[in-house]
């Protein structure tokens, strides 16, 4: 089971919170921040698994997490799952954000918070792994997606062209999130299907 | 109105969406938490609006804000109701807030029940998904309850996306509610074997989460899985069922023997590595299950300790980390195999990644023996040095001492080397493991007898450079250090070299800056330094020497007594005038050494933790029998609480221990002492320390110590345990040369010195005698003492509750609630008690006997009873909930009294579940229409104008409950299925089992079709709105391509027309909202208006389509004709009998009849048809008459009487609209003509 789905950058400021159990708000807080500490603190080309803080889990749990570029993808699972399986299934994380935001950045997770919510429900549910094909997971993100413009139709159109407009003032940020440039090692991924 | 909704759309744009909120946000770094207030007091206003897309943009708000910690509880209700919004895009919106922060506690929760039960039957996969989905993260027991049926139905959807998702889903509705476990399973395991690979995924998933925590209920599918998973490709399911074997092995060994082969072929021929590390580990685990008699056993155990030794030395640090851990599950059973890679795992202590070190530190525990120790340690004392980061140095400190204290320091062979290692440590700065290092040496000074001289000598040298260790801080925790060597000195004076001195450093005047507990601790033992003193100075002539100890005791104390610590305050004082006492006495030259000393005499024993729990109760002691007079019963409530001491167990218990006799007891203790003797981690007591126990004068019965001379007794300055280490080996060669000259005599020494605790070490390690011969007193146990297993399970562990055979036949009263209709009654008018009789004679019971028939209107009575009684409770309730939904939802009423009411469970046989597998599997189009869905507003103007009573509102709810369960059933058993009023009430009766089975029936006919598509429609009424009618299209591709961009349209007519999106023209078509692949059907729904209803209609449309080939694509069309009849207008809707009556006398109808000659089928599918095809539902049936009622979407009333005779049929109608009448009762005479 996976207990929790954490992204935050590297200051810590969280971009995407998914706790598979219930925790008050101010806990969430509490975990996310000493989830930073734990990870952030790390060098690169060290291990991506930590035991677990002291919030989140007890000695069964452990912290999996990739760092790309700015960002923390950090999941909190017990020992029914395999750590390289949860690596993987990261790496297959953000290729899909990668395909369906085209070369993603923090940036669009952080302007798009839901949709990256629900390209993750594609992929675990209620915290156990639903679907691991990335092509799977883009086909049904995309048919919910096509629906919703759908339904939108013409009426949404205005406001489509409004928050373009408004899109426009977007601060100049580095797109790219880098994926071609991770230093970790993916082990074996195309065995993974 | 189109106005206001095109003004509505243009405000909309400027509001928030929640990029601008983020936007907002990074625009207000400095006052944040202002902005954000501002934002939520703006959210809090568009929740007001009755817009739902502005709500829905505000829930969409605050799901961000609550990731950033803000609380949104208070928006739950605004998140229920963009949840049962009717858009894809809304209804996404509101699950997403609502798995984000629902949870157990979360009120408004129960008002989902029937809004996640609609989405759960939606004909739309995606809204099926994200309800799937939301639930999966906010489920509670009672909507596991409630819905566990519902999505066990899911698991058999035609869908694999629904299925995979409704399998997954199902572990959580297990958790929240064990009992639909054992019901639910057939269906889980059948689908592990699902074509499509995603369930079959799930369905291990499932399984595995399952077995994990209750493996023995699960054995009895391992040649299941072992068939998955010789046959499995697929990586994720071949590791949940390695690890799920590994979970199964230790509870059958024979399963591990069969599986030892095709892992280790898996071992040899993945290229995953996450695949072998699980093969790896499942392998250890069986051997670890396995007696060691296996043949083939040390060649896995090499096997596997060669590859993980490949993962140890890949330089991906994730390898190594795994490589490590798994190592360290050999370690426990096959210690042999993984030292031999001791020079591995030392080289991983220097790896920079802190997370291999700590995993190599946790393999040493387990690799040290008594050859390696010292070696291991020298190396950890190293890394101690070198070490940066105080959380991995006070880790390696607290390594070492576990290393080297485990089992009772089994693999210390000279406790003098232990001593200085103790000693080095406590030169750590900051270490927070000072009190470790104290009890340890307290422990190791007063269980090794041996050692005492040693460490008494290291003690008081410690004490002497106090300032070393106290110099930092106050806070520094290595001054614990002190506690134990003053402690030590004091208590072991008689070793003191020099115990002037030694009292000297532990008087200074720097000792006050230290902790009081340690204060007082020097206090005490400065007393009985004093006492060794004057002992040693007895006879002497010279009494210069006491004389100076006890000035100095006179002079130093006050210093303590002024102590802010009332413990040392109190010790310091007391023993102030006892000095001063001894003084006078010294000065009369009494000799009071021997009486000081009798204030410390006796011997301290260790005591074990868990001895005072384990002291047996003594024969004849009945705690729970009352000390005094319990209380008599004429004591009024409040007095009781006086009786403090026996109010927990107010009631007398037959005393517990009057039958354990003699006997008995002889036999426990005798079982008790084989167990002991057995235990191979359980030192004896020798029995010198057991007499030492009984007679303090005895400490001369302990094995006297040979000091091996090599050693050093006296070391000057700090010790250095490292010198120890070449000692060793000097003294090991020594040994070794001796050995055989004076074999002989060193094996009987060996007998004698090292008694009976000798066979947990390793064989080869017999040779390496301890340079001592230690002594190791064993921890006190109570006489009688009980071993007893302290390990039981958490009991709030929620997985407890799952432990439950799976291999029983199912009963009964297993089986699941369902949704089902109630009792005849609900439908009645609650007024006339007389025609509840005529009711329930009505029910169509043809085989029945009468008295049968009047035991079963008893039952419905008595059942009707308590319903309505519980029914009152929840009124008021329900009746709130209804006016804050507005309409908008169900009542969500928990119907869970009814599960044993009716049964419609998988394996049960009854007619309806027979239906649903067969629709399930017949079935390739999606669910069937939901178009009715509005038809259950509780403001129906009917009704009130019928009803004026004061029970209205509860018949209200009835009756839409009712129609609910029919709207539902109609679902659930898709179009192949009969549903409504005929056959629903006997359903409602439980009896339709008696019933011939009805055929399946379907309203979707066929539109058009070609070699491309097909194309079915069925059109329903939408009550809603009287003018709007939706037809329901199931689109089929039957060619071998892709079909996509498909447009719907149709040539409106002046009666009828096509709902277009607000602004496309009048002939634009409408797009459908998804594409086709191959062999897959999909249904969209098209809503139309209509002006006049009263005739029949039909309409000319066109779908135009591209089939999309590997290499091309062409435009391809499709003409239909849309064929409105009367009937569609119709809906179902049910009437009471009084008020059906009173509609017939009003006289406002006007009538008209027909006859169907040859209709050759039992009566009750006569009505079932007329309900099913022509939407009418049956308000009375006698016999062969029945009278039948609907309603049309503009409200005309439809009333039938239906009589039968001899294959003849006489419908008489009326209706107000006499051309609708005519229509209807034409098409009514078509449905018959055709069968």
């Amino acid at each position: 089971m996976i207990k929790a789905i954490l992204i935050f950058n590297n200051h810590g400021k969280p971009r995407l919170s998914k706790f598979y159990e219930h925790y008050n708000e101010d806990t969430e807080q509490q975990i996310i921040r000493e989830t930073f500490h734990l990870v952030s603190k790390r060098d690169e080309n060290v291990c991506n698994f930590l035991e677990g803080g002291m919030l989140i889990g007890g000695s069964d749990y452990k912290l999996i997490y990739r760092h790309y570029a700015t960002l923390y993808f950090v999941f909190c699972v017990d020992s029914s799952e395999s750590e390289l399986g949860i690596l993987d299934l990261i790496q297959v994380f953000v290729e899909t954000l990668d395909k369906c935001f085209e070369n993603v950045c923090e940036l669009d997770l952080i302007f798009h918070v839901d949709k990256v919510h629900h390209i993750l429900a594609e992929m675990v549910m209620g915290g156990m792994v639903l679907e691991t094909n990335m092509n799977e997971i883009i086909t049904q993100v995309d048919a919910q997606n096509k629906m919703e413009k759908s339904e939108a139709g013409i009426a949404g159109a205005p406001a489509r062209a409004v928050s373009a407009v408004k899109n426009m003032n977007l601060p100049e940020m580095p797109r790219n999130i880098n994926i071609g440039d991770i230093s970790i090692k993916v082990p074996n991924l195309p065995s993974f299907k | 109105m189109a106005l206001k909704i095109v003004k509505g759309s243009i405000d909309r744009m400027f509001d928030k969406n929640l990029q601008d909120l983020v936007r907002g946000i990074r625009n207000h770094k400095e006052d944040e938490a202002k902005y954000i207030s501002t934002c939520i007091d703006e959210i809090k206003q568009e929740l007001k609006q009755d817009n739902i897309a502005v709500k829905a943009n505000a829930v969409c708000k605050l799901t961000y804000l609550q990731m950033l910690g803000y609380d949104v509880s208070w928006a739950a209700f605004n998140i229920v109701e963009v949840m049962s919004s009717s858009k894809f895009t809304y209804k996404r919106i509101g699950y997403l807030a609502a798995s984000q922060c629902f949870h157990e506690s979360t009120d408004v929760i129960m008002l989902t029940t029937n809004q996640i039960r609609k989405d759960l039957s939606s004909p739309n996969q995606y809204d099926t998904g994200v309800a799937l989905t939301g639930l999966s993260c906010f489920v509670t027991p009672d909507l596991a309850r409630d819905l566990a049926n519902d999505i066990m139905t899911l698991m058999s959807h035609t869908k694999p996306y629904i299925r995979k998702k409704a399998v997954l889903i199902m572990y959580k509705v297990f958790l929240k509610y064990p009992e639909s476990l054992r019901p639910a399973f057939p269906r889980l395991k059948e689908k592990l074997e699902d074509p499509d690979p995603g369930v079959q995924s799930a369905a291990v998933n499932v399984i595995c989460e399952l077995a994990r925590r209750n493996p023995k209920n699960y054995l009895s599918l391992a040649p299941l899985f072992f068939k998955l998973m010789t046959s499995s490709t697929n990586n994720w399911v071949l590791i949940k069922i390695i690890k799920l074997f590994g979970a199964l092995t230790p509870l059958e060994p024979r399963l591990g023997k069969k599986l030892i082969e095709p892992l280790t072929n898996l071992i040899h021929s993945t290229s995953a590595m996450s695949l072998l590390y699980e093969c790896v580990n499942t392998v250890i685990a069986v051997l670890i299950s396995l007696s060691s008699g296996m043949p083939n056993h040390s060649a896995s155990i090499q096997l596997c300790v060669q590859k993980l030794r490949i993962l140890i030395e890949d330089s991906d640090q994730n390898l190594k980390y795994l490589g490590l851990l798994a190592m360290s599950k050999i370690l426990k059973t096959h210690p042999k195999s993984v030292q031999s890679h001791k020079d591995l795992i030392l080289q991983c202590l220097d790896d920079k990644d802190e997370s291999i070190r700590l995993r190599a530190l946790d393999l040493l525990y387990g690799m040290v023996s008594k050859k390696n120790l010292m070696e291991i340690v020298k190396k950890l004392m190293l890394h101690v040095d070198k070490a940066e980061g105080t959380t991995y140095r006070d880790e390696l400190l607290t390594k070492i001492i576990d290393i080297c204290s485990q089992s009772n320091y089994q693999y210390i062979t000279n406790f003098e080397w232990y001593i200085s290692i103790l000693v080095e440590l406590t030169r750590l700065e900051g270490t927070r493991h000072g009190h470790l290092i104290a009890s340890q040496m307290l422990d190791v000074a007063i269980r090794v007898k041996a050692i005492r001289a040693f460490a008494v000598a290291q003690m008081a040298t410690l004490l002497d450079n106090a300032h070393l260790l106290t110099g930092n801080t106050q806070r520094n925790g290595i001054c614990e250090v002190l506690y134990a060597a003053a402690w030590i000195c004091g208590e072991f004076s008689e070793h003191l070299e020099n115990p002037m001195q030694t009292l000297e450093a532990m008087l200074r005047p720097k000792v006050a800056t230290l902790p009081g507990h340690i204060q007082a601790v020097y206090v005490q033992n400065s007393a009985k330094l004093f006492a060794t003193v004057l002992k040693s100075q007895e006879g002497d002539t010279d009494s210069t020497t006491t004389q100076e100890a006890s000035q100095l005791m006179i002079d130093r104390l006050p210093l303590f007594v002024q102590s802010a610590n009332l413990e040392v305050q109190e010790r310091a004082s007391c023993i102030l005038q006892l000095v001063k006492y001894i003084q006078k006495l010294q000065q009369k030259d009494v000799e009071v050494a021997e009486e000081v000393c009798a204030l410390f005499a006796g011997e301290l024993n260790p005591v074990a933790p868990k001895a005072q729990k384990k002291v047996p109760v003594p024969e004849g002691l009945d705690l729970d029998a009352w000390i005094n007079e319990p209380p008599s019963e004429s004591e009024s409530e409040d007095e009781q609480p006086k009786a403090i001491f026996t109010k927990e167990e107010p009631k007398h218990s037959r005393p517990r221990h009057t039958e354990v006799d003699e006997k008995e007891l002889a036999r426990r203790r005798e079982a008790r002492k084989q167990e002991q003797a057995n235990n191979p981690f359980y030192i004896k007591a020798s029995p010198s320390s057991q007499k030492v126990y009984q007679d303090t004068s005895g400490v001369e019965h302990i094995p006297v110590v040979q000091i091996d001379l090599s050693v050093p007794l006296k070391v000057p300055g700090l010790p250095m345990s490292d010198q120890y280490v070449k000692l060793e080996e000097e003294r090991r060669q020594k040994v070794r040369a001796e050995k055989k000259k004076k074999e002989k005599k060193k094996r009987k020494e060996k007998r004698s010195g090292r008694g009976r605790k000798h066979d947990s070490g390793p064989e080869s390690e017999e040779d390496i005698a301890p340079a001592h011969m230690v002594d190791i007193v064993t921890e006190e146990m109570p006489e009688n003492a009980l071993p007893s297993d302290d390990d039981e399970r958490d009991p709030s562990d929620p997985h407890k509750a799952l432990d439950i055979d799976l291999d029983k036949p199912l009963a009964d009263n297993e089986k699941l609630p369902v949704r089902s209709h109630r009792a005849v009654e609900a439908q009645k008018s609650p007024v006339e008690d007389g025609e509840r009789e005529n009711a329930a004679s009505q029910e169509p019971k043809k085989k029945s006997s009468k008295d049968k028939k009047e035991k079963k209107k008893d039952k419905d009575r008595d059942r009707k009873k308590s319903k309505e009684e519980k029914k009152k409770k929840k009124h008021k309730h329900e009746e709130k909930e209804e006016d804050l939904l507005g309409g908008q939802m169900e009542e969500p009423v928990v119907q869970s009294e009814e599960t044993s009411e009716v049964a419609a469970l998988p394996t049960s046989s009854s007619a309806e579940e027979v239906a649903t597998v067969a629709a399930a599997e017949a079935a390739p189009a999606p669910g069937a229409p939901s178009v009715t869905a509005p038809d259950s507003e509780p403001d129906e103007p009917k009704d009130t104008e019928m009803e004026p009573k004061s029970s209205k509102h509860k018949k209200k709810k009835q009756k839409k409950e009712k129609e609910d369960k029919e709207k539902k059933k109609k679902k659930h058993h898709h179009h192949h299925r009969h549903s409504d009023a005929g056959g629903e009430e006997s359903v409602q009766n439980g009896t339709v089992e008696e019933e011939e089975p009805l055929p399946p029936m379907s309203n979707y006919c066929l539109l058009a079709e070609n070699s491309y598509i097909k194309m079915v429609c069925d059109i329903q009424g939408n009550l809603q709105d009287g003018s709007q009618v939706v037809v329901s299209v199931i689109f089929e591709n039957k060619c071998e391509s892709f079909l996509k961009s498909m447009e719907f349209n149709v040539l409106d007519s002046l009666n009828s027309k096509l709902q277009r999106p607000e602004g496309s023209g009048p002939h634009d078509g409408l797009v459908v909202p998804f594409q086709l692949p191959p062999g897959v059907s999909n249904e969209a729904r098209f809503v139309f208006t209509v002006q006049s209803i009263v005739m029949p209609q039909k309409l000319k449309g066109t779908l135009t389509f591209i089939v999309k080939n590997e290499d091309s694509s062409t435009h391809e069309k499709l003409d239909f004709k849309l064929h409105f009849t009367c009937t569609s207008y119709l809906i179902t809707t049910p009437c009471y009998s009084d008020a059906f009556a009173k509609l017939l006398e009003s006289g406002d109808l006007k009538s008209s009849s027909i006859r169907l000659e040859g209709v050759n089928m039992p009566f009750h599918h006569l009505l079932a048809r007329i309900c099913f095809h022509h939407h009418f539902s049956v308000v009375e049936r006698i016999d062969s008459c029945a009278s039948m009622y609907s309603r049309s979407i503009q409200g005309h009333h439809v009333c039938l009487l239906v009589k039968t005779s001899a294959q003849t049929v006489s419908i008489d109608a009326k209706c107000d609209e006499p051309t609708l009448l005519g229509n209807v009762l034409d098409e009514i005479k078509q449905t018959f003509s055709q069968c």
